[in-house]
């Protein structure tokens, strides 16, 4: 067996305690990304602190009309909860789109936004992978592309994050709370996830010992619609070729307001804030929408094996600004 | 095939749409595989594989392994038993130091847990001296040669009148190349094995339990590599969840599973295979490389066909794949040739897999058939219609039957083939491009020899009928029982059917999707010399064992089963992605034994068409030598969402000069054709023709109307 220490946490101070005191300290959720990693031979922490029985398990009303999802709340019951599906139809349609229903059971809102990268090379410890042994090359770089980075990404490093769940947390300003030796702080969703740059190792802000708690859902305004599309190459149970969550407001045939991220993309849930800018203030129609997608590709850097992806993502986004505007989200 | 069937009278249990015999025990979880059977005071081994393609181990350290609590032993190269035979070096496991492929075995760990072997395996340090090595399949390749036959038997070439001028003159002409990659059998069940050597005192020198096609053939070449007298190996086998030709021939885990259970005598050893270790150990598909060239008249009757194939093999172990073998039946033209070519690289040995030869082969002919109908501005049924030959068009024997015609008939009436749109003007609906496609299908009756079987009869009436048959999930408890019945002329309830265990009497493997037939007309042949020496009222004890008696109609016929599969496919203009709402297959496979079973096999069979169109494909990366996706979140295979509404049909045909129970085979013939069909779909509704499988995506955006 492989040797690790297990300790079950009683609450979170336990929690963080215990972790932060040992370096080689990681913490177990629904372990269905963990676990897996253990048995490859991608990590071997000396210790798991089980956070898996915390009572952060939790979905409640906060007082500004928004939402708090406790780091414990389980995908599929994140998903069916009414909240969610009235107010957030986008996070529970990205949510039911992840995975299988097996997985949904047991995966953690905490431990679904610190899922680690699919690529390939990452997950088999037989080829060098930046992020898996700091210093030993990029496979990726010049092998199989077909899921990689288009934007933001580095010569070290260019996977993608994983999760459908992010991608609209990112888009609707969400606020990813944490417990740490020093203390409590909130970091936007946006800001949680890092670019790879020559740091590839570190897939978030978090340091060690630090526990995601919570995320805050900000109130989503009423006359808001939403959608989640997710391409990829099976109906069901395959990771996002790409992504896109947004929301669009428009009165009198104007975009007042749109939000948007895009998964499969980059490193991390990429938040397309160029293309939010160009809608600002413009009609509401296809052109707009297109101007505002090349407006945020335009410094796409796909290999060659990913260069699909801008044309991919820049029709889905298209299509799915289209379909909101006439009121027909997809 | 609704109803209750009745299940007395005896007689008449051929055509019964029973349900499965093994069903209720499988559900149950009574129904153990290899893994779950009793083992007492087991080990369970894990491998040590190596990183590099080709070379050497230089070094092997299995100290801190060793060392680890629980392990028992850690084998290599260096203190691994003795083999007795080189003849196949896929099996010559840890006798010397050749690294042969990516993933080989170097190495294993035995210990009281999976778990511990597992983590001590990881702890063996092997040094390698590397030397460069190839994985990378090109049709120019210097080192291409042309193999003495193909799998099993088939002429490497063909060729009649000549080709190239029949092109030159004919009024239109396609001249294509068409790919498919390297694919993974992927069941369900992993590779499995348990070895206990000494086996118990009655059961052999070495016990097995095992997960494969065929404790008989997979005996005969295990028990010499080991040194031993087939008949002191004993397997058992009786449940296996699936194989798709991965379990046909023994592997190097099975050799691997044995030398460990040599070193620790009396003590079963456990084996099972990760799902990544499948991608690597346990067989694949070659990938392919075909160029078809057809010619036609203006009447669409075709003048040539050319089917030339380039594919790999292992550079340790010969397989060569028959490709283009369908392609010599199909069709009438006057000129044709087929080849076959083989690159020999540094990849683990490819293998018999779902429909081998055909599968891929009928892919490439069924999209040139698409494309010429095209090019003449023809209905692609109709082009197939005008091309029905009379006889088999290189052999010149005539047909035992062939319902070709019958079946895209009737399938393109069943489908709605009339309602589709003009070619290359599919319909739209809303993002949705609509389009609809054919192809015909066929798979050959394989002959084989070597099998017998045991009757007995038990008291109260009962008959218990042996034979080391296999069950892959495939339905032969159930449909091999109700050919005993009627040939032994007593309820199917009445028989006790025993299969799946080395002490019985020899037969075949499942394989060839011949199982059935092979094993059925050992059974009647058995059930007709026990009705002759005992007649309908036996005593209890009475036995009787029948041997396959040679098939009379080969060399006079030729044998074929035939189909013809219709889909209609949606393709997003917006993503490109791809979904597949709804196929027909009807097929011409003889009398249909059990149609609950056999309508399984063939929605599992064009299901796994469905697979080949549109997802598998394992990426090989020319650096390292391996799989990349080798698992199964990213070796994709259909979940039930990419799965339509799959109709399936047959014509009552029964072909009487196969075998005594008018059947032929139907394991396989569901997936020949179908990723033809949808490939074609996928051109009708987008105008766009990919020839390489599978069809992603990305293949077909910004590309798309
Ligand atoms: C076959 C397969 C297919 C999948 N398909 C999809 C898909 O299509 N889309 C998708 O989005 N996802 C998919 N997933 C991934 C799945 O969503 C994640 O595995 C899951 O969300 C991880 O959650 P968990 O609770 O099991 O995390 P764990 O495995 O327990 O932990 C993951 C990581 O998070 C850390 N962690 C967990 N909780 C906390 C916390 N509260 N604070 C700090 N650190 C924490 C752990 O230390 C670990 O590093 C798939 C997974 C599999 C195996
Ligand atoms: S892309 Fe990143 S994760 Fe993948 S091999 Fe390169 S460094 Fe590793």
């Amino acid at each position: 067996m492989i040797p690790f220490d297990y300790h079950r946490a009683t609450d979170v101070e336990d929690a963080v305690r215990t972790a932060a005191a040992r370096p080689d300290a990681a913490y177990l959720a629904g372990g269905t990304n963990l676990v897996d990693h253990l048995r490859l031979g991608i990590t071997s922490p000396g210790l798991l602190v089980d956070v898996s029985r915390l009572p952060f398990d939790d979905i409640d009303r906060l007082a500004d009309g928004g939402v708090r999802v406790g780091a414990g709340v389980r995908n599929s019951d994140l998903a069916a909860h009414p909240a969610i599906r009235r107010d957030y139809p986008m996070l529970a349609a990205a949510l039911l789109a992840g995975a299988s229903w097996q997985l949904r059971n047991l995966a953690t809102t905490g431990g679904n936004l610190l899922q680690r990268t699919r690529c390939a090379y990452f997950q088999n410890p037989a080829t060098p992978c930046n992020k898996r042994e700091p210093g030993s090359g990029c496979s990726a770089l010049a092998g199989w592309q077909r899921h990689h980075a288009i934007l933001g990404a580095s010569e070290h490093c260019v996977a993608v994050h994983p999760s459908d769940m992010a991608v609209p947390l990112a888009a609707l300003d969400a606020t990813v709370r944490i417990t740490g030796p020093g203390g409590n702080r909130g970091v936007p969703l946006t800001a949680f996830h890092r670019l790879p740059g020559d740091e590839p190792q570190r897939d978030t802000v978090l340091d060690h010992g630090e526990l995601i708690t919570a995320v805050d859902l900000p109130r989503m305004p009423p006359t808001t619609r939403s959608a989640y599309r997710k391409v990829r190459d099976r109906a069901s149970y395959a990771f996002a070729l790409v992504s896109v969550a947004a929301t669009l407001t428009v009165t009198d045939g104007v975009v007042r307001d749109a939000r948007i991220a895009l998964g499969g993309v980059a490193h991390k849930p990429w938040r397309a804030t160029r293309a939010e800018e160009t809608l600002r203030g413009a009609a509401a129609r296809a052109e707009s929408f297109r101007a505002a997608a090349e407006a945020e590709l335009a410094e796409a850097e796909p290999l060659p094996g990913s260069a699909f992806k801008t044309t991919m993502v820049r029709e889905a986004l298209v299509s799915v600004l289209t379909g909101l505007a006439e009121g027909r989200p997809r | 095939m609704t109803g209750t069937p009745p299940t007395r009278e005896p007689g008449h249990e051929s055509g019964r749409p029973r349900e499965r015999l093994d069903g209720p025990a499988k559900v149950a979880g009574r129904a153990p595989y290899a893994y779950e059977q009793p083992a007492e005071d087991p080990l369970f081994l894990f491998p040590v594989r190596s990183t590099i393609a080709r070379g050497r181990v230089l070094w092997v350290d299995t100290e801190e392994a060793a060392a680890v609590p629980g392990v028992v032993a850690v084998l290599t190269h260096l203190n691994a038993p003795r083999l007795a035979s080189r003849d196949d070096l896929e099996l010559w496991v840890l006798q010397d130091d050749e690294v042969r492929h990516h993933g080989q075995f170097v190495g294993a760990v035995i210990a009281g847990t999976p778990e511990v072997a597992r983590w001590a395996a990881s702890l063996v340090r092997v040094e390698y001296q590397r030397e460069w090595h190839d994985v990378v399949l090109r049709a120019d390749h210097p080192e291409r040669y042309r193999p003495d036959h193909v799998n099993p038997s088939f002429d490497t070439d063909t060729s009649l009148g000549d080709v190239d001028e029949a092109l030159a003159d004919a009024a239109a002409t396609v001249d294509q190349t068409y790919r498919t990659p390297v694919q993974h059998h992927v069941p369900m069940e992993p590779h499995t094995t348990v070895v206990r050597w000494p086996g118990p005192a009655d059961l052999g020198a070495v016990a097995m339990y095992d997960s494969n096609q065929g404790v008989s053939p997979i005996r005969k070449v295990l028990a010499p590599l080991l040194g031993l007298d087939p008949d002191q190996v004993w397997i058992h086998s009786p449940h296996v969840g699936g194989a798709f030709g991965s379990k046909a021939s023994p592997k190097a885990h099975h050799v691997l599973t044995a030398l460990a259970a040599h070193l620790v005598p009396g003590r079963p050893v456990k084996c099972a295979l990760t799902r990544q270790q499948m991608f690597a150990n346990a067989g694949h598909r070659t990938p392919t490389i075909q160029r078809v060239r057809l010619g036609a008249d203006r009447r669409g009757r075709l003048t040539a066909i050319a089917h030339d194939v380039v594919e790999h093999t292992a550079r340790f172990k010969e397989f060569a794949e028959q490709t283009a073998v369908a392609t010599r039946t199909m069709y009438a033209a006057d000129n044709r040739r087929t080849t076959h070519r083989l690159v020999p690289l540094d990849v683990p040995a490819p293998v018999i897999m779902r429909a081998p030869g055909e599968a891929p082969g009928m892919f490439a002919l069924e999209c040139a058939m698409d494309e010429l109908a095209v090019a003449l501005g023809m209905d692609p049924v109709e082009l197939r219609i005008r091309n029905e030959p009379d006889a088999d068009p290189e052999s010149g024997l005539p047909f035992s039957t062939r319902h070709l015609v019958r079946c895209l008939r009737e399938g393109a009436d069943r489908f709605g083939w009339a309602d589709r749109p003009p070619a290359g003007q599919g319909r739209r609906d809303g993002d949705w491009l609509v389009g609809f496609g054919v192809a015909a299908s066929t798979y050959p009756l394989f002959p084989q020899q070597g099998s017998s079987a045991r009757i007995r009869a038990l008291p109260g009436g009962r008959r218990q009928v042996e034979i080391a048959a296999s069950d892959l999930g495939t339905g032969t408890w159930t449909a091999l029982t109700q050919i005993a019945a009627d040939a032994l002329a007593v309820p199917a309830e009445a028989v006790d059917l025993v299969i799946g265990d080395s002490a019985l009497p020899s037969t075949v493997g499942a394989g060839g999707s011949s199982g059935l037939s092979i094993w059925g007309t050992t059974v009647v042949a058995a059930a007709r010399a026990f009705r002759d020496r005992f007649g309908d009222d036996p005593p209890a004890g009475a036995e009787e064992v029948g041997e396959l008696p040679e098939n009379t109609a080969v060399g006079r016929y030729a044998l074929h089963a035939f189909g013809a599969q219709f889909a209609e496919v949606r393709v997003d203009a917006v993503t490109g992605e791809i979904r597949v709402p709804r196929m027909v297959g009807i097929f011409d496979v003889g009398r249909v034994i059990n149609p609950r079973t056999a309508r399984s096999q063939l929605i599992g069979g064009m299901t796994m068409g469905l697979s080949m169109a549109l997802h598998e494909e394992s990426v090989v990366d020319p650096r390292f030598g391996h799989v990349v996706n080798g698992d199964y979140a990213e070796y994709h295979i259909p979940t039930n969402a990419d799965v339509g509404d799959i109709d399936v049909s047959w014509l009552d045909e029964p072909d009487p000069l196969y075998n005594p129970m008018g059947s032929k085979g139907i394991g396989e013939i569901g997936i020949v054709g179908t990723a033809a069909a949808v490939a074609n779909a996928v051109w009708h509704a987008t105008g766009v023709r990919v020839r390489d499988v599978p069809i992603t995506p990305d293949r077909l955006l910004g590309r798309l109307r």
